[in-house]
C-alpha cells in the first residue's frame, strides 16, 4: 500500500476493484463501511454484489478480466472531459502522450461492448473519482490472478497518476495483500529476481555488495519462478526441491499437473505443520512451528513491521524452522549461519536493507513501524511517493486490453470465479475445530436462474468440471453471482478448486489466472 | 474553557466535554456500563451519575457538559446510595450465581456489585426467563444476564456494522435480538466477537474462554498470521496452551476489532493432526526417524545432486506465512549456500 490502513476511513471516494475486502480483509473491510457511514463514497468493481458492493455508490458488474479496458475507458472519458492533473503530469510524469493516444482507442461504446458496464455508468464513475482529491485505489487478487495481472496494476497506476491521486495522504495506489507476510516474504527476497530490498540479483554491482556482504561467489543469473520450476522438472532440468510452509498441490493451478510434476522429483523435502497434499509426495518431512511458537517478525500490507512473539513450547522435540534450515546450511560446510536467535537474523536483515535499516525489535516492541525506515530514529513512512516516485518520474504505460485465456464455449458455457471467504483462510484454518464447524464444506454460489436450469436446490450436490479437472461441492444458491457465473473457494481439500483452474500464467510475474475458468455443470446428487 | 470545582478541587476545563472525561482525566474512577468512548453516546445505565450542586436530580455524567462555576460531586453519598439502587434493580432480575461466574475479560458487572457491595438483589418479583442461545460455534447468548446497556448493538453497528442486533420489545420484555430473533448463525452473523468483547456481564461468553479462571491467564501480544492486515491481539495461554484470544486496546491497526478467523483459529495450535517428528518415505511409506538422520538424509542428497546436475537444479519455495527471519534465512540458504536463486513463494498466488 502506498498509504496506510488508518488511512481509509479518512477517503472521500473509494475506488475498490477486484477486492471483497469485507470478507478477505474483514477489518479493512470494516473501515471501509465506516467510512460510508461518514459519507465517503463507494466505487466497487467487481463482477460479483459483494458486501461493499450493496454499499456502493456505483457497482460497476464488469465481465471477469476486462479491466484493462475499464480502465482504459476510464482514462479516455477523464482526458476527453480534460479532468486530468496536467500539472502534475507535467511535473511528476513521464509517457503521458503515449497513454492518451491508447486511450483514445477506448472510447465508451467499445468499453461497454467489451465490459458490459454502461456508457452512463463510466462516465459518472470517471466523473466521481478524478474530481474528488481524496481518492484511494484499492485492489486485491481480482485484479492481479489474471493473465493481464501485470498490465492491470500498472494501468491503475495509470489511472492514478493521470488524476494526480499518488503520494498523498488519503490517495494512492493500495493492494490489500492476501497473506499476513507476503510482504515480508517480498522484502526478504523470496523471489528469484531479488536480493533482500528488492535489488536485482542479475545486476553486476548488486552481486558484487551481497558477495562482499556474505562472503562466498554468488549466482549470476535470475532464478525460476513456481510455473518455470514445475516445468522444469518436467523437463528434467529440476532435481530437487525444498518447500517450506506451502502447499503448491492445493493452492497452484491445474492441480494434477503440479502433482505429476512434484512426484517426478529426485529430492523432495517439505517443513510443514501438517501433513498437506504435498507432503504426502515428499521423501523426507521436517515438521515445522507454529506463529504461536516463536518469535520474530511479520510485515503488514501498509509495510508495517511487527513482531510475533512465542506464547507456547513447540511440541515436544520440534526444531524451529530457521534452526532446521541453519542446520542443514551447516552440515553442508556453509558459513554465515551461526545465528543465537531470532533477533540477530533480523539484525542481518537490517544491515542488508536499507529500508529496514532503522527498524530493531526494540523500537517495535509495542508498535510496529512502516518501512522506509532509513535510520534508528525515523518515524518509519505513512505514506509513500511523497515528493517524487521511488523511480523518479512515475512512468505512464499504454495497456492495451487482452481477453482472458480461457473463454466460455458451448461445452464449458458457465464462468468460474475462485477466492476466499469470511470463515476461512487459505488450507490451514480447517484444521481450528471451530472454524471448521462454522464452516464444514465448500459451497458453490450458484445463481437462481441457473440453478433452475440445472435442477439445483440448497440441498445439492453439483459437479463442477473443467478441461483439468472435475470436483463436487455443495451449493449456495445466490444473486451474488451473475447468471452463467459461479463462485468457488479454495479452503476445502474435499473440493479442490484449483484441479479446474487454468494455469494460463501473466508473462511477467507468472501469476496464474484464478479468476477465469471455463466449467460445465451438472446436478451429481 | 470554564471553571468548575470537582470533588471539591477548583479546576479550568474544556466545555466541550462531558464530566465523566474530565473526571476521568483527573484519575477519578466514575463506574460506568454502557459508556464507551469508541460508540456514539447512550446515556442509559445511569452507573454514572453525579451529584450537582443546587440540581435537584442526580446527572448523567457521560451526557453532561460542565458550566460555569458547576460543583459536582463524583461520590457522595446521595450518588453511592443511587448507583447502589441500580445495581440492586439490575441483580433483582438477574439469575442467581452473579458472584461464581468467571468470566475472561470484561466483566464490569459482576466488579461493581462487588465494589458496591450489592450482593443480592433486594426487589423480589417477575425475573426474566429467556433461551439460551448456543447453537453457533463461536459464542453463546444468555438474554437473561443481559442488563441491557447496548454495547453490543452499538458495536455491531457502528464499528462492525453488520446491524446482525437490536433492542425487541418494549419495558420489562425489551431484550436484544437478531430480525425475527433467530438463533445467532453464519446466516445473520459474521461471528467477529466484538459484541462479546464489549458486554460488560455474563451475557456473552466467548465458547473458548468459557468457565476459565481470569488469573490463571497469561497474555502474551503477537500478530495474527491470516491476511495482510495485521492484527494485533493477546493469546491467551493456561498450563502452556493457548486456548482463545482477547484483544488489546492499544493494537495499532485494528484496536479491538478482530475477524472471526483471528479470534477463534487458535484450537489449531494444539491440534492433533501436528506433525511432530521428521519423517523419510522408505518403500513408499513414512517412517519416523531422529532429526540427525532426516538432515543427513537432506545433505547427502543434496551434495550428490549438486554435484551431479549443478546447484541450479535444486530449487526452494518459501512462504508468505512464515515470518521475515524465516524466509531471509531460507533464500541465504538457496544463494550464498547453494549458489542458486531457485527460490520462490506464493506471492504470486
Amino acid at each position: 500500500m502506498t498509504n496506510s490502513i488508518e488511512e481509509v476511513e479518512g477517503n472521500d471516494v473509494l475506488f475498490i476493484i477486484g477486492s471483497n475486502a469485507t470478507e478477505a480483509h474483514p477489518i479493512i473491510g470494516n473501515k471501509m463501511k465506516r467510512a460510508v457511514q461518514k459519507g465517503s463514497k463507494l466505487i466497487v468493481i467487481d463482477p460479483r454484489k459483494t458486501e461493499l458492493a450493496t454499499m456502493a455508490k456505483y457497482h460497476l458488474r464488469l465481465k471477469s478480466g476486462t479491466d484493462a479496458a475499464l480502465i482504459n475507458g476510464l482514462m479516455h472519458i477523464i482526458i476527453k472531459e480534460n479532468w486530468q492533473d496536467a500539472d502534475y503530469i507535467a511535473n511528476r510524469c513521464t509517457g503521458y502522450e503515449s497513454l492518451k493516444e491508447n486511450v483514445a482507442n477506448y472510447p465508451p461504446e467499445v468499453v461497454e461492448e467489451i465490459t458490459g458496464i454502461s456508457k452512463d455508468m463510466l462516465y459518472k464513475t470517471a466523473k466521481l473519482y478524478a474530481n474528488t482529491k481524496k481518492a484511494g485505489i484499492f485492489y486485491t487478487l481480482g485484479i492481479t490472478e489474471h493473465t493481464t495481472g501485470t498490465d492491470n496494476v500498472m494501468n491503475l497506476a495509470n489511472l492514478g497518476m493521470l488524476t494526480g491521486h499518488i503520494g498523498f495522504e488519503h490517495a494512492g495506489i493500495n493492494p490489500l495483500r492476501g497473506q499476513n507476510n507476503v510482504q515480508g516474504a517480498c522484502d526478504m527476497a523470496a523471489l528469484p529476481n531479488y536480493f533482500p530490498g528488492y535489488k536485482a540479483c542479475d545486476d553486476k554491482d548488486n552481486i558484487e555488495v551481497f558477495e562482499k556482504y556474505w562472503g562466498v561467489k554468488l549466482s549470476d543469473h535470475k532464478g525460476l519462478r513456481i510455473p518455470e520450476m514445475l516445468d522444469g522438472i518436467v523437463d528434467g532440468d529440476v532435481k530437487a526441491m525444498y518447500v517450506m510452509g506451502e502447499d503448491p498441490v492445493l493452492t497452484d493451478p491445474d492441480a494434477n499437473h503440479v502433482r505429476k510434476a512434484m512426484s517426478s522429483l529426485e529430492l523432495l523435502v517439505v517443513q510443514n505443520i501438517f501433513l498437506t497434499e504435498t507432503a504426502k509426495l515428499a521423501h523426507v518431512i521436517l515438521p515445522a512451528t507454529l506463529y504461536a511458537e516463536k518469535d520474530g517478525t511479520f510485515t503488514n500490507t501498509e509495510r508495517r513491521v511487527q513482531r510475533v512473539r512465542k506464547a507456547v513450547e513447540p511440541p515436544k522435540g520440534v526444531m524451529l524452522d530457521w534452526k532446521m534450515v541453519a542446520e542443514i546450511a551447516k552440515r553442508l560446510g556453509y558459513k554465515g549461519f551461526d545465528y543465537n536467535s531470532e533477533e540477530e537474523i533480523f539484525e542481518e536483515i537490517r544491515k542488508t536493507m536499507p529500508t529496514y535499516a532503522g527498524i530493531t525489535y526494540d523500537r517495535i516492541d509495542k508498535d510496529g513501524l512502516q518501512w522506509g525506515c532509513l535510520t534508528i530514529d525515523s518515524p518509519g513512512s505513512k505514506f509513500l511517493h511523497a515528493c517524487e516516485f521511488v523511480r523518479g518520474k512515475g512512468l505512464m504505460l499504454p495497456i492495451e486490453y487482452l481477453p482472458p485465456a480461457e473463454l466460455v464455449d458451448d461445452e464449458y458455457p458457465v464462468l468460474m470465479n475462485t477466492g476466499r471467504m469470511l470463515y476461512h483462510y487459505n488450507v490451514s484454518t480447517r484444521i481450528s475445530e471451530t472454524l471448521d464447524a462454522i464452516s464444514p464444506v465448500e459451497r458453490v454460489e450458484i445463481h437462481p436462474e441457473d440453478a433452475k436450469i440445472y435442477d439445483l436446490n440448497k440441498d445439492s450436490i453439483v459437479r463442477v468440471t473443467s478441461r483439468r479437472g472435475s470436483v463436487t461441492a455443495n451449493v449456495k444458491i445466490t444473486k451474488r453471482v451473475q447468471p452463467g457465473t459461479i463462485y468457488m473457494t479454495f479452503h476445502f481439500h474435499e473440493s479442490p478448486v484449483n484441479e479446474l483452474t487454468n494455469s494460463a500464467y501473466d508473462p511477467v510475474t507468472k501469476t496464474a489466472e484464478y479468476k477465469v475458468t471455463a466449467v460445465k455443470l451438472a446436478k451429481e446428487a | 474553557m470554564v471553571s468548575i470545582t470537582l470533588n471539591g478541587q477548583k479546576m479550568e476545563t474544556s466545555a466541550e466535554k462531558s464530566l465523566l472525561e474530565i473526571a476521568r482525566e483527573n484519575g477519578i474512577d466514575i463506574p460506568t456500563l454502557c459508556y464507551n468512548e469508541k460508540l456514539k453516546l447512550f446515556a442509559g445505565c445511569r452507573m454514572c451519575v453525579v451529584e450537582i450542586t443546587g440540581r435537584k436530580n442526580l446527572a448523567a455524567s457521560c451526557s453532561t457538559k460542565p458550566l460555569e462555576g458547576m460543583v459536582i460531586q463524583t461520590h457522595s453519598d446521595k450518588v453511592l446510595k443511587s448507583r447502589r439502587e441500580i445495581l440492586d434493580l439490575l441483580i433483582s432480575n438477574h439469575p442467581e450465581g452473579l458472584f461464581t461466574q468467571v468470566k475472561v475479560g470484561n466483566n464490569k458487572f459482576q466488579e461493581y456489585a462487588k465494589e458496591y457491595e450489592v450482593l443480592k438483589g433486594s426487589y423480589d418479583g417477575e425475573k426474566k426467563n429467556y433461551e439460551i442461545d448456543s447453537a453457533n460455534e463461536a459464542y453463546i447468548r444468555d438474554p437473561n444476564k443481559c442488563i441491557l446497556c447496548g454495547q453490543c448493538v452499538s458495536t455491531c453497528d457502528q464499528i462492525q456494522i453488520s446491524h446482525t442486533i437490536d433492542f425487541l420489545g418494549k419495558g420489562f420484555n425489551t431484550k436484544i435480538a437478531t430480525a425475527f430473533d433467530l438463533p445467532i448463525s453464519t446466516d445473520n452473523c459474521r461471528l467477529c466477537g466484538q459484541c462479546v468483547s464489549v458486554c460488560p456481564t455474563g451475557s456473552l461468553i466467548n465458547k473458548q474462554l468459557a468457565n476459565i479462571e481470569p488469573s490463571k491467564i497469561k497474555k502474551v501480544r503477537t500478530t495474527c498470521p491470516f491476511c495482510g492486515t495485521g492484527c494485533n491481539f493477546d493469546l491467551n495461554v493456561v498450563d502452556g496452551k493457548v486456548i482463545g484470544v482477547t484483544p488489546l486496546e492499544e493494537a495499532t491497526v485494528n484496536g479491538t476489532s478482530l475477524c472471526v478467523k483471528g479470534r477463534y483459529h487458535t484450537d489449531m495450535i494444539s491440534s492433533k493432526q501436528r506433525l511432530t517428528t521428521p519423517l523419510i518415505k522408505k518403500d513408499g511409506v513414512f517412517v519416523e526417524v531422529s532429526y540427525d538422520e532426516a538432515f543427513e538424509y537432506i545433505v547427502n542428497k543434496i551434495k550428490e545432486i549438486k554435484d551431479k546436475y549443478g546447484a541450479d537444479s535444486i530449487t526452494g519455495l518459501s512462504s508468505a506465512r512464515c515470518k521475515n527471519e524465516d524466509n531471509f534465512i531460507f533464500q541465504k540458504l538457496f544463494r550464498a549456500g547453494f549458489g542458486t536463486n531457485n527460490v520462490d513463494h506464493c506471492a504470486r498466488t
